[in-house]
């Protein structure tokens, strides 16, 4: 011990002139980052028309269905003529993370941002500094309040979404049985619309009468998670005859676990799903049927209205409408929310057809 | 620290020189840097340095960065790490770990969002967060400092149970409404300067925690307990009732940092500062604290805090993915580990080599068993 703090005290200049030098190495490769970075948006700024610009802020990164609603946003800003497009989010879908990229984008001046947010609250006051700086709000996938935002693209009709998906599982389980929920996080805007309609529909309803939703959990999204919560929910509750699962990754970890153990085919499995994570479990006859509506038309339709509000076009009234591209005719309805299309039901018929 | 290093140093010289020429020493004894050139050499005045440099570079290479707007965007992000850096400094430096401030900071979020819907007046709500925090402060400092466990399986243990009572209280629930006077009061800036208003208060306690680590008795007995509990034992420290109330403060200040979050985002959710303890301890580490205890100041870990916060708000400036901004944080905090090590190896090697050369009569192994 006393050796080594005699060593210790020598040299303190020479190694700490290599520190300057290591730690230096270091800044200047995160420097060259930030150029390279940085300099392909610096034509954005505030933007006259033809000089636009949009940035999509997903609930997180790394998402296969945000990819693919994203692709369609991308694809949606070039066509409505935006000169530049970004994506930037946060790596965990966690309520605060996203106010800082919201800032970013404030401070650089950004003439729309489409946000799916994470908590409906806490981006707020972000979203009102950006909308004080001139910034066009636009909501897609799960929204935020709505004093923070012009206009939210939705899917489809919340309710359609929810009791198509009871309708899947009620088929599926013959109309009678326990069934459960794997949700995304607790606080997800989305999720927990549709499963509030969802509990109503199971009550309502005297077709529903016999089936029993014993458990709610929830996978925050995560595939080890989702897939943890999976193996859980069937020790937990041994007659459970089938899952609702309302998020894609959810659903594909719930397939991943199912089509390995003895409950293939025994427990039924549906919710929201992409076709191209689904298809071994449709064809190994772990999933008959689940529910998406296209995600890429999401990101193109809310790329449209972002145009349509930076130029001034559409103000947010409910009645307004704006021309989606390709899509063609939208209109803003009851809350400021504008409804892309209604949800396709995939199985092993029909689910070559789609690529996403 | 280097004070005592040097008194340390006569005497090996002497014994391993025993049967050699006793008046002779070594050239280049360290002589131990006083006074101004310690103070701007030191670890903490090159943490300073790299942090002026990134501020500098950033603010030629990103447009836009260069504004009032970053200071205020930029210290509303750093500071519920900041704030909790402080009493982790401290925990650190005596050889201990609290990963639960996040779950503490998550806790108090839930139960003021709760209590605040009961229709409970503010005042008394966050004044009953910062209890909760204190009180989540004392289990742990019970359970490390009076029955002994090793506070990392301790903490990991309250992590997880802070967070669950989190979710206990407020379940899948979020309380937004909070007053609109206070949520923009987080929020505001000091007149045209960008800086927050809060930034008052978390100097307070920044500076409270500087005075203490370095100008008190209490303080510097905190690095004696770092390098050896049982020799800062025998010195009259009391090891127990020190580290007892660095966790009651760190749970205090945790609380603190719980109630910024819910009132800067406006929003009481279970799940707030998730996973913030890994950036506290990250930006801790990168600031000069060794993870052995000991070693480490105040000074040089708000310089680590700013400086992640700085490169991070930069990149995110400059629209580079977060994927991206993750590694560069973790480069840099390996860089600024590894990089000591590696120059205390080389330097060690250069040592004994000049010890074999300058003192060629004491390698004889007759002569020392002699």
């Amino acid at each position: 011990m006393e050796l080594f703090r005699t060593r210790t005290g020598r040299g303190t200049r020479t190694r700490r002139i290599a520190t300057i030098a290591a730690t230096a190495a270091t800044i200047a490769l995160i420097a060259t980052g930030c150029a390279a970075g940085g300099g392909s948006e610096s034509g954005g700024g505030s933007g006259t028309e033809g000089d636009q610009t949009i940035t999509f802020i997903p609930k997180q990164l790394n998402n296969p269905y945000t990819d693919v609603v994203l692709g369609g946003g991308e694809e949606g800003a070039e066509a409505a003529g935006f000169a530049s497009s970004a994506v930037v989010g946060p790596l965990d879908a966690s309520a605060s993370s996203q106010v800082s990229f919201i800032n970013a984008e404030t401070q650089a001046g950004t003439n729309v941002i489409v946000i799916a947010a994470n908590d409906p609250d806490a981006v707020c006051s972000a979203l009102e500094e950006a909308r004080t700086g001139g910034a066009k709000i636009v909501a897609f996938d799960s929204d935020t309040n709505p004093d923070c935002r012009d206009v939210f693209i939705s899917q489809v009709v919340a309710k359609e979404v929810a009791l198509i998906q009871v309708e899947l599982i009620s088929e599926q389980i013959g109309g009678a049985g326990e069934i459960a929920i794997l949700s995304a996080t607790a606080n997800a805007t989305n999720q927990n619309e549709w499963i509030k309609f969802m509990e109503e529909e199971l009550a309502s309803n005297p077709d529903y009468a016999d089936i029993e939703l014993v458990a709610k959990v929830y996978g925050d999204d995560d595939d080890t998670k989702s897939f943890q919560e999976a193996q859980g929910l069937m020790q937990a509750y041994p007659n459970l005859k089938g899952i609702i699962s309302p998020t894609t990754v959810g659903i594909a970890a719930t397939a991943r676990y199912l089509s390995t153990s003895e409950y293939k085919g025994q427990v039924a499995l549906t919710g929201l799903g992409l076709p191209n994570e689904m298809r071994p479990f449709v064809k190994d006859g772990t999933v008959t049927e689940f529910a998406l509506w296209d995600p890429a038309q999401l990101g193109y339709v809310a790329a449209f209205a972002g145009k349509a509000l930076a130029d001034g076009d559409l103000t947010g009234e409910v009645g307004e409408t704006f021309e989606a591209g390709d899509l063609g005719e939208r209109e803003i309805g009851e809350g400021g929310i504008v409804i892309v299309g209604p949800p396709t039901v995939f199985n092993a018929e029909n689910i070559d057809d789609y690529d996403f | 620290m280097s004070d005592t290093k040097h008194t340390e140093m006569v005497e090996p010289t002497a014994t391993s020189a025993v049967s050699a020429d006793t008046t002779k020493t070594l050239r280049d004894e360290p002589r131990g840097r006083t006074g101004w050139a310690r103070i701007l050499l030191g670890r903490d005045a090159i943490m300073i340095y790299l942090l002026i440099a990134t501020i500098v570079i950033a603010m030629i290479s990103i447009p836009r960065f260069a504004s009032p707007v970053t200071v205020g965007f930029l210290l509303l992000d750093v500071i519920p790490v900041l704030l909790i850096a402080m009493p982790m400094t401290l925990i650190i430096i005596t050889g201990e770990i609290d990963l639960s401030v996040a779950s503490i900071a998550g806790l108090t979020s839930a139960l003021m969002g709760v209590l605040w819907q009961a229709g409970w007046d503010i005042g008394v709500v966050l004044a009953l967060g910062l209890v909760v925090g204190v009180l989540a402060g004392a289990f742990n400092g019970f359970l490390v400092a009076v029955v002994g466990l090793p506070s990392l399986a301790v903490t990991i243990g309250t992590l997880a149970l802070f967070r669950g009572l989190a979710l206990v209280v407020i379940g899948d629930n979020a309380v937004a409404n909070f007053p609109p006077e206070l949520t923009a009061f987080f929020t505001s800036k000091i007149g045209a300067t960008g800086i927050p208003t809060v930034m008052i208060g978390v100097l307070i306690i920044v500076v409270a925690f500087g005075v203490i680590l370095h100008f008190t008795p209490f303080g510097r007995g905190l690095y004696a307990l770092g390098f050896s509990t049982e020799a800062a034992r025998f010195v009259g420290i009391h090891v127990a009732r020190s580290k007892f109330w660095l966790y009651v403060a760190s749970g205090g200040v945790s609380a603190l940092a719980g109630i910024y979050w819910t009132l800067r985002y406006s929003s009481a959710r279970s799940d707030n500062a998730s996973g913030l303890e890994l950036a506290v301890i990250a930006a801790v580490l990168l600031g000069g604290v060794s993870i052995f205890g000991g070693k480490g100041s105040i000074p040089g870990v708000v310089a680590g805090v700013l400086l992640i916060g700085t490169i991070n708000y930069a990149l995110r400036l400059g629209r580079v993915s977060d994927v991206v901004l993750i590694i560069v944080t973790g480069t840099l905090l390996i860089a600024s580990v590894v990089a000591p090590s590696i120059l205390d190896a080389v330097k060690r090697r250069r040592h004994d080599r000049r010890v074999r050369r300058e003192l060629p009569q004491a390698q004889p192994s007759g002569s020392v068993s002699a």
